[in-house]
């Protein structure tokens, strides 16, 4: 069987498995929340993503997460986790289950086709509605900007844009599409939303807040003429809701046990702050700075790859090419190296200004032998595949190792963010 | 970014030093676009087609010539950089961008769009998850990868790569 069909094959099955790790997720977070009681049970945990609920947690900065085969049963290595929304300043709130945790970028993003609260639009100065075009590598999302309070286990942001991802609610601009495709469906998403909580606070940040030719084009505001591209004030731009919690605010941490082999599911934790609690010190990890594009260095057999990242958004450990790894890629799948046995390689991982340094033992499968092998599993820790110009550590580098990711401009006990520690 | 060849760097063109003569060259540039270019540009297109590239970029160029071909790099304001390699019968055989924002796909890559699109939309719907695009085609090879903020990728035409030029080398 090849990959892509026994990979949609496998999640085919592993969707009638939906209802189950739902409630493994439900299971889990009660146990990880002992404070949590019957009303919050029923109303931070108990949200399908269409029912509005009313939800408080309150003190806890622990968000449970799950790798499953997410909402439209077909994700391999993708961690999910719940996020309440509200219209600000209201107890009308909805939970949203099966949002993508994604370190990768800043900034919540919620299919329109799943979101039923009512929230505001965000309006330019001239009344129009705000709506964005976010270019992913997969393709783009475009949606209007609204604001939400939005809380996540016990913490809570104020008034924080995010993008309502639809193609329908508004023409997509010409410059947009040229971007690629669009990922606004739950097909092309995989995941209800994305909850971006990478190491920048906004999502464009200073680029976007210019008008010219130095914008990239983001921003619009949509008068029934057309949409044009603004700028956009940096308060004003979907951002990072982590950065706006009144405490435990300078970053957060994964944890997720170890997957030797392919599993099922697993389930761990997204913890608000670093070193602001018992739960979230620092202790003896290294802390690797990053660039002003959010990457560090990698090193792999005397080459060096300073554009590489950490990412919980990929799910896979994306590096180089055949070319340089001698690793081939599967007959029917190029995006994935199938190797004829399971390869252990080793890398080294330094900041971005070139200290400190840690060597990383990895391994890589034959992917067709993990799809074929193990029809049922959504959890691939030697999952991985070509990535052109660096390494990309996806979700698998998060499995057994507490990975924390510092917030630009934000002070830690390991130093100012934005940072990678682990 | 520090992969052009140590060959003979000429900088045909920089925009940076005033705003006013920014304004005036690309106006120049987008003139002369209209005049003698190509609607397409790009990838599979001819050398005159940077040109284009450069004016719906708004980016200065530098020309850098290597042993197997001549290397046309676009600075965009937006801090994207677009590199296109041109064979010596004149044509674009490959493009590579890096930057904090992906480029207009459509405009650098001309007649290969389309298959982009549609490869890359067949992707995400067999999804199997977020991961580095990877789209091999007959007379098509795309890899994009990064994250928001960094993107960098490249695409070229296999049978257009000039003798002794390896795909590591266009990035």
């Amino acid at each position: 069987m090849s990959a892509i069909t026994s990979a949609a094959n496998a999640n085919k099955r592993s969707a009638n498995n939906q209802i189950h790790s739902s409630r493994r997720t439900l299971l889990h977070r009660s146990l990880a929340i002992p404070v949590c009681g019957a009303l919050l049970f029923t109303a931070a945990c108990g949200g399908s993503s269409s029912s509005p609920s009313v939800k408080t947690n309150p003190g806890s900065n622990v968000l449970a997460i799950s790798v499953n085969a997410g909402p439209a049963g077909n994700y391999a290595n993708g961690a999910f986790a719940s996020v309440t929304v509200c219209a600000p300043g209201t107890s009308t709130c909805q939970t949203v289950n099966d949002v993508l945790v994604d370190t990768g970028s800043s900034g919540l993003r919620i299919l329109s086709s799943v979101l039923t609260a009512t929230l505001p639009a965000q309006k330019a100065g001239d009344g129009n509605p705000v709506v964005e075009c976010l270019p992913f590598i997969t393709g783009y999302t475009w949606g209007p900007v609204q604001t939400a309070d939005i809380e996540l286990a016990g913490e809570k942001a104020g008034s924080v844009p995010i993008q309502v991802v639809s193609d329908t609610a508004y023409p997509v601009p010409t410059d947009c599409a040229d971007f690629g495709t669009s990922v606004d469906t739950l097909s092309s998403l995989g995941a209800n939303g994305i909850l971006g909580v990478g190491s920048f606070i906004q999502d464009c940040g200073p680029a976007c807040v210019s008008t010219g030719s130095s914008n990239p084009g983001l921003y619009y505001e949509c008068p029934a003429s057309g949409c044009v591209v603004v700028g956009e004030a940096l308060a004003q731009q979907v951002a990072n809701p982590v950065a706006s919690f009144s405490a435990d605010n300078n970053g957060v941490l994964i944890e997720l046990p170890a997957a030797g082999s392919p599993e099922n599911s697993l389930n761990g934790s997204l913890i608000f702050g670093i070193g602001t609690q018992s739960n979230n010190a620092l202790g003896t990890a290294q802390v690797y700075s990053v660039d002003d594009y959010g990457d560090f260095v990698t090193t792999y057999k005397s080459q060096t790859y300073n554009q590489s990242f950490i990412d919980s958004g990929s799910n896979g450990l994306y590096f180089l090419g055949s070319g340089d790894t001698g690793l081939p890629v599967c007959a029917d799948a190029d995006y994935f190296y199938c190797p004829s046995t399971t390869q252990t390689l080793s890398a080294t991982n330094s900041g971005a200004t070139g200290s400190p340094s840690g060597a990383v033992s990895f391994s890589v499968a034959n992917a067709d032998d993990l799809f074929n092998n193990n029809p049922n599993a959504t959890v691939f820790g030697q999952l991985a595949g070509p990535n052109s110009l660096g390494f990309d550590w996806g979700l698998p580098f998060f499995y057994g190792r507490n990975i924390f990711t510092a917030i630009q401009g934000k002070s830690t006990p390991g130093g100012t963010g934005p940072y990678w520690a682990y | 970014m520090s992969c052009l060849p140590p060959v003979q760097a000429r900088r045909y063109s920089s925009f940076r030093s005033s705003a006013k003569l920014a304004l005036r060259a690309t106006f120049l540039a987008t003139t002369l676009v209209f005049i003698a270019l190509p609607a397409f540009a790009g990838l599979g297109e001819d050398v005159s087609s940077v040109q284009a590239d450069q004016a719906h970029m708004q980016g200065s160029l530098r020309t850098t010539q290597a042993q197997a071909y001549t290397l046309h790099e676009i600075q965009a304001p937006t801090g994207t950089v677009v590199r296109e390699y041109v064979s010596s019968s004149g044509k674009v055989f490959a493009v590579a961008w890096q930057g904090p924002w992906p480029p207009d796909m459509r405009q650098i890559l001309a007649n290969y769009f389309t298959p982009y699109q549609q490869a890359a939309q067949a992707r995400a719907n067999l999804h199997t998850g977020r991961s580095p695009l990877t789209i091999s085609q007959p007379g098509l090879i795309v890899q994009s990868g990064g994250h928001m903020r960094s993107f960098a990728g490249r695409a070229y035409i296999p049978e257009m790569l000039p003798q002794g030029v390896s795909a590591e080398a266009i990035r």
